[in-house]
């Protein structure tokens, strides 16, 4: 009975199309908002933060930026991994050039450099379409990591041919290298989070999302009704990448601290990525919230249940992952190809008639 | 001749017999897309489960036995017996075709007349559960494959080259075999489609779905044997990779190659996928020999991607693919 629009009146257009129109919507992401910002700081500790809690952070803003592009503008990218790379580099290179700048600033910064880069590998996108597009990704994702790798330039002459994320301070906090304070790498990471599934969400209800989804639907439909493909799919690729490009800044200078190139951003990245996107639900930013949550979790809790508990060897459990993996993604596809995101709709729709569902 | 010459034919040799196994697999993806519209990225992932199936039970080991005896606590260690190669492959066959039957009726029955792009994801889902069942079924390590195909240096050529210019080439026997074996594979596959009834109840199928529904051709059927026979071309390739490089995860990123070979030669085309397999083949080769030492080597792992990539800036359907034609 609590589920309702009813009784909630809107006197105004602005209040008419706000994103969440239930009220208990509203009161629950305030509340989720306040718990996250206010409560979690104070319980963090470091497992948490490093099993489960950054990762999760860091990649739902990847797979929001994926989703921008496979989910609302239908161009399907195996690319994600090497885009992250470009975000990690560009911030490591950013890091090392301009000690004295805020990182925060680097990790912006580093966002629009992907963005470019995207926008160029975007370019192929407006000749070919589908999986002739997924595969023409790779290019970008095997070049780009045997560029990293093979350039050393991008990795400042190091020996070992790795990138380290030098000791920055935020606020007088330590943010990055080693000795990080868990609750602020915690809030640093969620700002960002917080700020991309804004940006994102209020990009993907105007003007733009619509023109993205009009793409999506049926491309030469979009054309002629006045979609300009060109603009539309750069953009997607833009927007899209400057997301990946953050989570990938992110995911190098305050999660993993040290990279390696080829094994932090391989192709298995951008399948992870992709994966997120579809389990959570294409076309959808709680999806990806979901998706990341659930690929994130998914693997922490196998190894719980399976090696903690059963006392299996390790290995077999990853196999076993792949398999959980790869079926889900099966059994999502042709049971429910929007996601986690459709499941929370449809329970949504069944909660707003409850008890009377006729 | 000059040395540099020398090594440039030497290389571009090598690069043909790499193209025709890039072809092997390629051969496979195309068989499926043709029959169902479906671009089955599992195919190298395919390869890579034949091939370590082939060596399992060739090696006597028993399925799943990681799983077994971490479950019951058991100590089983193989059958103890060798299963000889014939027999192998054969049995390796069956498992393929089982492996075709259970996709088309535990996947793509429910997803007909999805979108293109949803059942490419799907069989994403599909490789990955594909690589962890293999690893699940028969172990993780690096498998050594030896069905008694030729190996090392192909001495007559060696000798002959040798007289001739005063430089012996090295030409692996097993790379002859393995472009003997493809020709053979690929004139059987093109007599079975223009000959047998199946085959052409196939090309019909490829062809124009609806229609070959109303004459009466079966497409559960025609799917499932179509998958067989990828399945199959998927053992050669897995046998060929494998003998080659032993069997081990990076098979599937080897095959991954076949992607680009693809979009060279057209999705629909089967001279276009072994010419397209020679062109990346020879390209990469060539690549990394002339430009790669300036570059910083390991130029292989993207260049044949980028290859594709700009070739389809030009020509979106490929060198052989039917012209693609979009109606409203």
């Amino acid at each position: 009975m609590l589920y309702r629009e009813a009784g909630d009146f809107k006197t105004t257009y602005r209040e008419d199309s706000q994103t969440f129109p239930i009220r208990l919507d509203r009161t629950a992401y305030f509340l989720i908002l306040a718990v996250a910002a206010l409560f979690v700081p104070f319980v963090i500790n470091d497992y948490w933060l490093n099993a489960v809690l950054l990762p999760f952070l860091i990649y739902a803003i990847a797979a929001m930026g994926l989703n921008i592009l496979t989910g609302y503008c239908g161009q399907v990218s195996l690319g994600t991994g090497a885009f992250m790379a470009v975000g990690a580099y560009a911030c490591y290179k950013l890091m090392t050039a301009f000690p004295d700048i805020n990182i925060a600033i680097h990790i912006v910064l580093s966002g629009f450099i992907t963005a470019g880069v995207g926008m160029l590998f975007g370019l192929p996108s407006l000749r070919i379409k589908g999986f002739y597009l997924a595969v023409a990704t790779l290019a970008a994702q095997f070049f780009l990591v045997w560029l990293f790798n093979r350039v050393p330039w991008f990795y400042n002459y190091s020996a070992s041919g790795q990138i380290n994320a030098p000791e920055r301070t935020l606020a007088g906090f330590r943010i990055t290298g080693p000795e990080t304070q868990a609750w602020a790498v915690y809030l640093f990471c969620l700002v960002f989070v917080v700020a991309s599934a804004w940006i994102c969400r209020n990009l993907t209800r105007g003007a733009m999302g619509r023109k993205w989804m009009a793409i999506r639907d049926m491309d030469i439909a979009a054309e002629i009704i006045g979609v300009n493909p060109l603009r539309a799919k750069l953009s997607a690729f833009g927007v899209s990448s400057f997301f990946v490009g953050i989570s990938g800044a992110l995911f190098f200078s305050v999660y993993l601290g040290a990279v390696e190139v080829g094994e932090a951003f391989g192709i298995n990245k951008s399948f992870l990525v992709l994966f997120m996107v579809i389990i959570g639900g294409l076309g959808s930013i709680l999806g990806s919230f979901l998706g990341a949550a659930f690929m994130v979790l998914l693997p922490v809790l196998l190894k719980n249940v399976l090696v903690g508990g059963l006392g299996w060897p390790t290995d077999l459990a990853a196999h076993l992952e792949y398999m959980i993996v790869g079926g889900l993604i099966i059994f999502f596809l042709i049971v429910e190809p929007h996601g986690l995101a459709q499941l929370w709709r449809i329970t949504k729709e069944k909660l707003r008639l409850w008890p009377f569902p006729h | 001749m000059p040395d540099q010459l020398l090594f440039a034919i030497e290389v571009t040799l090598n690069g043909l017999m790499a193209g025709v196994l890039y072809a092997l697999v390629a051969l496979g993806f195309v068989l499926i897309f043709k029959a169902s519209g479906i671009f089955n990225y599992a195919q190298g992932v395919m390869a890579l489960f034949a091939a370590l199936t082939l060596v399992g039970i060739m090696d006597g080991q028993v399925p799943f036995e990681h799983l077994i005896n971490a479950v019951f606590g058991t100590d089983i260690h193989g059958f103890g017996w060798e299963v000889p190669a014939l027999l192998a492959i054969l049995l390796t066959m069956v498992v393929m075709i089982a492996f075709a039957w259970a996709v088309n009726w535990i996947v793509l029955r429910h997803l007909v007349g999805q979108e293109p792009i949803i059942l490419f994801m799907a069989t994403i889902g599909l490789a990955y559960f594909l690589e962890g069942l293999g690893d699940m079924m028969w172990g993780a390590d690096i498998k050594t494959l030896d069905v008694g195909l030729p190996q090392g240096i192909n001495t007559t050529i060696d000798e002959a080259t040798f007289n001739m210019f005063g430089y012996g080439f090295f030409i692996d026997n097993l790379d002859i075999t393995a472009t003997i074996i493809a020709a053979v594979l690929v004139a059987v596959l093109v007599a079975f489609s223009q000959y047998t009834k199946q085959g052409r109840a196939l090309r019909a199928v490829a062809d124009d779905h609806q229609a070959a529904l109303s004459v009466g051709i079966s497409l559960n059927f025609i799917w499932v044997l179509t998958w067989s026979i990828a399945g199959f071309v998927a053992l050669v390739a897995g046998i060929m990779w494998g003998a080659k490089s032993g069997v081990q995860f990076s098979l599937s990123l080897i095959a991954l190659k076949a992607l680009p070979v693809l979009m060279l030669g057209g999705f629909t085309s089967i001279p276009g996928a072994i010419v397209g397999g020679l062109i990346i083949g020879v390209g990469e080769k060539l690549f990394e020999f002339l430009i790669g030492p300036l570059v910083g080597g390991a130029t292989e792992n993207w260049f044949a991607y980028v290859l594709a990539l700009i070739f389809l800036v030009f020509r979106p359907q490929g060198l052989f693919g039917e012209r693609i034609i979009e109606r409203v």
